[in-house]
Formats: C-alpha cells, sequence, structure tokens
C-alpha cells in the first residue's frame, strides 16, 4: 500500500472574525483506488452517464474551498488527507491507519465489498461516496456507514417514477453480462413492480459482432416480437446502452443506463443555484461536474456543516452529530441522512445527457412524512436491521 | 361654519379619491431568461409592453432620481433605463456575475454582490469604477444599506452567513450565522431590525442591527405544505414597520405577518415558487413575482387576496413600481 497525504488547512487566519485563539481542526481521511479502473482514459473519454469522470478529491476540494468563510466564521478548519490503496486489505489498513492518525471522518470512494471491510475496520463515520450498491444500505448496513451518493434503488425508484407520469407502462427489459447487470436488474423490477408498471419481455444482451450471436446482440432482433412503450436497459459497462436508442424496431425511448437516465447530478442542472456550484467545480477541475462528483462535493459540504455547528469536535462528539446533520446540496431543499440506512436522501434529476428533462420525486407521487423517502428503501421495508 | 363645512367636505372626497383612485403608474419586471423588462399598466393590470436591456436581468430598484436600475448576471453589467422614454441611458459595469444591489443614499454608489466570485463590490455609478471589493461567503446574494449609508449588509447562500460590512474602510466587521441559505434583507421601520430570509430553513433570522445578534427566527408554516418545500425569499416591511410580506418559495403562497408580534396574519396563495414582492406606494397592492409560473400576481393587501395574475417574461425576478 502506497499512502500519499496532502493536507488541505483551511480558515486558521481569521484572528478578526473569530476571536477563539485555537479552532478546532476536523480531520477526515479520502480513502480511493490505487490505478483506479473507472479513470482509465478511454472510459473517461466516453463520458458515459452514471460513470464517474475523475477523483472523489476534485468535488470534496471545492467544497472545502465553499466552506472557508463559514469555518472562519465558526472558528473551526478541517483538514482533508487522502490514501490511495490498491486492494481491499489496502483500504482496511489506511482506514486503520486513519483512526490512528485521529481522522475524525472516513470518506470512502471504494467498491462495495472495499467499503465495508473499511467500515468493519474501524469505529469512525464512514462516508461512502462511491458504491451505489443497495447492499451496503440492506443486509450490510453498519450504524456508521453513511452514503451520499444515491443507492441504485434510488436511481430505478425515480425512473420508475417518471415512467409513471408518462403512462410508459409497458416496458422491454434489457440486461447486459456485467458482474452487478443480474442485481441491478432484479433493481429494477423492484422499481418496476412498486409502482406497478409491467415488464412485458425480459433478455439478455451481449456486446458481440458474431453473426452467430446476433440474437443476443443486434438491436433490432433484441427490440423485435413485443409491445412495449419503453426499453428499460441494464448496462454497468455503457457501451451497449450507448447504441440503443435510435435503433429499436418500434419508434420507443430507451432508459435506464442510456436514454433517459436517473442521476445525482449533472452539470446542465439549472436551477437552486445548481449551475453556480457546476462553475465552480468546472472551474477548479476543467471539467464538467457529473453525479459522482456531486456526492464527493456533499460529503464536503457535509464536513464543513459539521465543523461548524460544534466547532470544538471533539471526534466523539462530531460522530454523535453527523447523523442528525443538514446540508444544503443545492437541489432545492434540504438534505438529511436516513436514520434507517445512513442514506442521504436527496431529488434525483433524470437527463438525457444534454439537459435536465424532471425531476424525481415526481408531482403527485405522496409519503406520509417525507416524499423524498418514496426513492429508495423506506423505513417500514426494516432490510437495514441494524438499530442506531 | 360654512367654510368650516366646505374643508370638511373636501377633505372627505380627497379621502374618497384616495380609497378610491385605481392605481397609476407602471411596474417593471425583470426576467432571467429574456434580456427584456416586462412593463405592467398599474391601471389596467395589463402587459404594456418590453424593454429590452442587458442579458440575465435580475434584481432592480430605482435610482433616487427616478431612474431604473437592473443588474444583469450574464452582461455583467447593471443597465441604467429612463422609465419615461423607455430606453437604456447606458450601461454600467458591475463584475463578474452580479446578482442584487443596493445604491447609496445619494445614489453615487452600488453596492452590489458578485455571485461566482464570492465579492461584495463598491461602483461609482457615474464612472463605472469599481472603487472597493471585499471578499466574502459563497453564492452572496442579497444586499442592502443601513439607512445612514454606514454598514453594508450581504448574505451569502453558501456560507449561510449575513457578512456585517462597514462602507467606510471596505472592512468585513462580522459574520452573523443566519438560517440555511439567507436570501433577501428588509429593515424594520426604526432600523433596529434585520429581517433575513432563509430560503433552506423556512424561516426568517430577526437580527439586531445593534448587537448583530439573531434576536429571533420567525418560522413559516403552510397548511398541506411540508416544511421544506417552504422556500422563503421576498420580503418587504411596510414604511410604518408593522407588517412584513414574505414570499414563500415552492410552497406558492405570501406571508404576511405582524412584525411587532412577530406573527404570521395571513397567507396568500399565489404563484409558482414566489420569489419577490414588491408594495405599491399606497400600500395597497403587493405585487409577487413569480418564478415558476411566469407571471406576477397583483394581492389585495387590505382584503389579503389575490386580484389577478399577469402572464410577463420567462423566470421573472424582480419587479419595480413606479408611480
Amino acid at each position: 500500500m502506497r499512502l500519499r497525504r496532502f493536507v488541505f488547512l483551511l480558515g486558521l487566519a481569521t484572528g478578526l472574525l473569530t476571536g477563539t485563539a485555537y479552532a478546532a481542526v476536523l480531520k477526515a481521511t479520502l480513502i480511493t483506488p490505487q490505478d483506479d479502473p473507472r479513470f482509465e482514459r478511454s472510459r473517461l473519454e466516453r463520458a458515459y452517464l452514471g460513470h464517474p469522470g475523475g477523483p472523489a478529491g476534485d468535488g470534496l476540494q471545492v467544497a472545502l474551498e465553499e466552506g472557508r468563510f463559514e469555518l472562519d466564521a465558526a472558528g473551526s478548519s478541517v483538514t482533508l488527507a487522502s490514501a490511495a490503496a490498491g486492494s481491499l486489505a489496502a483500504a482496511r489498513a489506511a482506514a486503520q491507519a486513519a483512526e490512528k492518525a485521529g481522522a475524525a471522518v472516513l470518506l470512502t470512494d471504494l467498491p462495495a465489498d472495499w467499503t465495508l471491510a473499511v467500515a468493519d475496520a474501524v469505529k469512525l463515520p464512514v462516508l461512502n461516496i462511491g458504491a451505489a450498491a443497495d447492499s451496503l444500505r440492506q443486509q450490510d448496513c453498519r450504524a456508521h456507514l453513511f452514503h451520499l451518493l444515491p443507492s441504485e434503488r434510488m436511481r430505478a425508484d425515480a425512473l420508475a417514477q417518471t415512467l409513471v407520469t408518462r403512462k410508459w407502462s409497458k416496458l422491454l427489459l434489457l440486461t447486459g453480462p456485467g458482474a452487478d447487470d443480474q442485481q441491478r436488474a432484479a433493481t429494477a423490477l423492484a422499481a418496476i413492480k412498486r409502482y406497478g408498471l409491467q415488464v412485458v419481455a425480459s433478455k439478455a444482451f451481449k456486446l458481440s459482432a458474431d453473426p452467430r450471436e446476433r440474437e443476443l446482440a443486434n438491436p433490432l432482433l433484441l427490440t423485435a416480437g413485443a409491445a412495449y412503450d419503453a426499453v428499460w436497459v441494464v448496462d454497468s459497462d455503457g457501451e451497449f446502452a450507448r447504441s440503443l436508442p435510435y435503433r429499436t424496431v418500434l419508434p420507443r425511448p430507451v432508459v435506464g443506463d442510456a436514454g433517459l437516465v436517473a442521476l445525482a447530478w449533472h452539470a446542465q442542472f439549472e436551477r437552486f443555484g445548481a449551475p453556480q456550484v457546476s462553475r465552480r467545480f468546472a472551474k477548479s477541475n476543467k471539467r464538467p461536474m457529473t453525479a459522482n462528483d456531486w456526492a464527493a462535493w456533499v460529503g464536503g459540504k457535509l464536513l464543513v456543516a459539521l465543523a461548524t455547528t460544534l466547532p470544538k469536535g471533539p471526534n466523539a462528539a462530531w460522530a454523535q452529530a453527523l447523523a442528525k446533520t443538514t446540508v444544503d446540496g443545492s437541489k432545492g431543499t434540504t438534505l438529511s441522512l436516513r436514520a434507517w440506512d445512513g442514506q442521504l436522501r436527496q431529488p434525483l434529476l433524470l437527463t438525457d445527457g444534454q439537459g435536465v428533462i424532471s425531476q424525481a420525486p415526481v408531482d403527485g407521487v405522496l409519503h406520509p412524512s417525507n416524499v423524498l423517502d418514496t426513492l429508495g428503501a423506506d423505513a417500514p421495508e426494516k432490510t437495514c436491521k441494524i438499530a442506531r | 361654519m360654512i367654510r368650516s363645512n366646505a374643508v370638511a367636505w373636501a377633505l372627505c372626497s380627497l379621502a374618497l379619491l384616495a380609497g378610491t383612485a385605481q392605481a397609476q403608474g407602471l411596474a417593471y419586471v425583470s426576467s432571467e431568461k429574456d434580456d427584456a423588462l416586462t412593463v405592467i399598466d398599474l391601471a389596467t393590470l395589463a402587459v404594456k409592453g418590453t424593454i429590452a436591456t442587458c442579458k440575465r436581468g435580475r434584481h432592480l430598484q430605482l435610482t433616487p432620481d427616478r431612474k431604473l436600475l437592473v443588474a444583469c448576471t450574464d452582461s455583467n453589467v447593471a443597465d441604467l433605463i429612463d422609465p419615461a422614454s423607455g430606453k437604456s441611458l447606458r450601461r454600467i459595469p458591475l463584475g463578474d456575475e452580479p446578482e442584487a444591489f443596493d445604491l447609496s443614499p445619494d445614489g453615487k454608489t452600488i453596492y452590489v454582490s458578485n455571485e461566482d466570485t464570492g465579492e461584495a463590490s463598491f461602483i461609482d455609478l457615474a464612472s463605472g469604477k469599481k472603487l472597493k471589493s471585499v471578499k466574502v461567503g459563497g453564492e452572496p446574494e442579497g444586499v442592502k444599506l443601513s439607512a445612514d449609508g454606514k454598514t453594508l449588509y450581504v448574505t451569502s447562500e453558501v456560507a449561510g452567513l449575513v457578512h456585517v460590512i462597514d462602507t467606510a474602510s471596505a472592512k468585513l466587521v462580522k459574520n452573523i450565522k443566519a438560517g440555511k441559505r439567507p436570501r433577501r434583507m428588509a429593515f424594520s421601520a426604526d432600523g433596529r431590525e434585520l429581517w433575513v430570509t432563509n430560503e433552506l430553513d423556512a424561516s426568517v433570522s430577526i437580527i439586531s442591527t445593534s448587537s448583530h445578534e439573531v434576536v429571533a427566527t420567525l418560522k413559516f408554516e403552510v397548511k398541506g405544505a411540508r416544511a421544506e418545500d417552504i422556500t422563503p425569499v421576498g420580503i418587504q416591511i411596510t414604511r410604518d414597520g408593522k407588517r412584513a410580506f414574505v414570499a414563500l418559495g415552492r410552497a406558492n403562497h405570501v406571508a404576511f405577518v405582524d412584525v411587532a408580534a412577530r406573527k404570521v396574519t395571513n397567507l396568500v396563495l399565489v404563484g409558482k415558487r414566489a420569489w419577490n414582492v414588491t408594495l405599491d406606494k399606497a400600500e395597497a397592492r403587493l405585487y409577487v413575482v413569480n418564478g415558476l409560473s411566469d407571471d406576477v400576481t397583483v394581492v389585495d393587501v387590505a382584503g389579503a387576496k389575490a386580484l389577478k395574475s399577469i402572464p410577463v417574461g420567462r423566470v421573472p425576478y424582480g419587479l419595480v413600481v413606479v408611480e
């Protein structure tokens, strides 16, 4: 394991504003994969919707920079260290090292199983900003593990709600061969069931030019033989899904991992001060802000909120306060963490990649306490058995 | 005897006139997507026309010599418009991404929030020169100058602070923690209180202008709306300081507030995302700009009732009444 460290120190030179002699420092450590395959040049260039566009540190830094004034005023500061881990074991070791070094909070942009290993290795609060797997919110939930990126289920629910408003109720479901695709298709089916939509046909696809596999690979053959209102494609890889719109037998929209996609963020979102956030991000990082960047950014916002609510810490107090901390994510409403699974409740954006078409929860969907809880596993489902 | 009767009669008819007289004058509405102001005839409550202006017009205000000044976020200028002719007189550079501003009592200095750079800038209106600038928290929005011109208040949406700036030295004196996303401000009639709307807290923070502390918080509730849908932005207080009017954003209502009691007395249903509010001179009508339904709702203050909604430009922002 190679441990890279840089420290981002904010808000100590503030005599005028604080009047306090000692500023408390909230130390956070970001753990990311070393040589992250998601950031290979060819993948980044394709910029598939829902895929990260660059390192998580980019969004975090923007948020901490934004928080400078608030931290100054509260007489507090946040330092961010980062560690890159080449394996699950290395991620676990990095987490333990950070805890030993006095970190108050860990942030992870790691695969689901690594994230869980990190959470199990420490007692600190862990903010998951990179893994969308529902397992981390359900059977593998942990009392000190929080999730800022929307789960797969939240995205599927957002899309299903949108299909309901359009009255596109008959669906052709196409599922890819990726490692996560079976699970993600099951998640899509759960959302489809929850909102009373109907799958008229379900097929597996494969990327191939082999004529012997044309039934699996040819978009025209895959989309023939059924009457549907929309095609829901599940494709973690992204290449097949991108090629599907306008290549269906019937003139029907594609949704899911291409066409219309439900995301935490899109740089073209125009409301609630979002353009300013996207612009600040683009200015600092020379690339558009993606959904993963938003999750990292909101992680930084959460650290700032925590450090300004309880300027003096200590770590134990921060850990306790975190679950109750709310944050302004520039999505029009104050965002809070769900008590039952640690997930940040949030509106999602439906985008075709060009712009933001609509938002979810959609108008008209009702919920007894908070309409944002129509996205993802709700409290009565009791999918996370751990008491918080 | 006869004379005093005549006076009484004259007074009486004057009062009658004032009570029944049709509103005179015009209202000007900025819109973020039209690069134009919409002009409303207050007598007929109909759109009279539009005036082309700079790009993405937002805050607008009258200068002491009764000219219209509108800040354009995408053009980085203010457009100075003569309402008599409907023509632009000249444009004044305001720095990067100007959003809201206030004017010095003599009308010579513009105090403006620069959204992207996180600054409050002091601009000389005559020369267009930037006199000074003060670094503030992210996405500064509301700008309000004390009546004596000595103290400037600027809200920062990102930092959740109200910055107190001494205008003489252009120094930041204090940061006051308000609620989440503080937006717009209004002074009480005696200037002792500053009311600040908190968009993401469904509240107004009431700040003492002597101690610069939050002395009270007024929470809004709307039957049938959840707290997170109550997003207050625009605010105005009557000249006598008795009532405040607060636009409640996505709750689609405007709240009438008894200032002394700090209590909501009425809620009036208006358009979508009620954004900014403006009273006419008689304080008989309240004009509410609705950002998401592209219209302005005219509210009868005495009856606490919406009279009419007038379609205006796309994403309307602010309104000024010229009577």
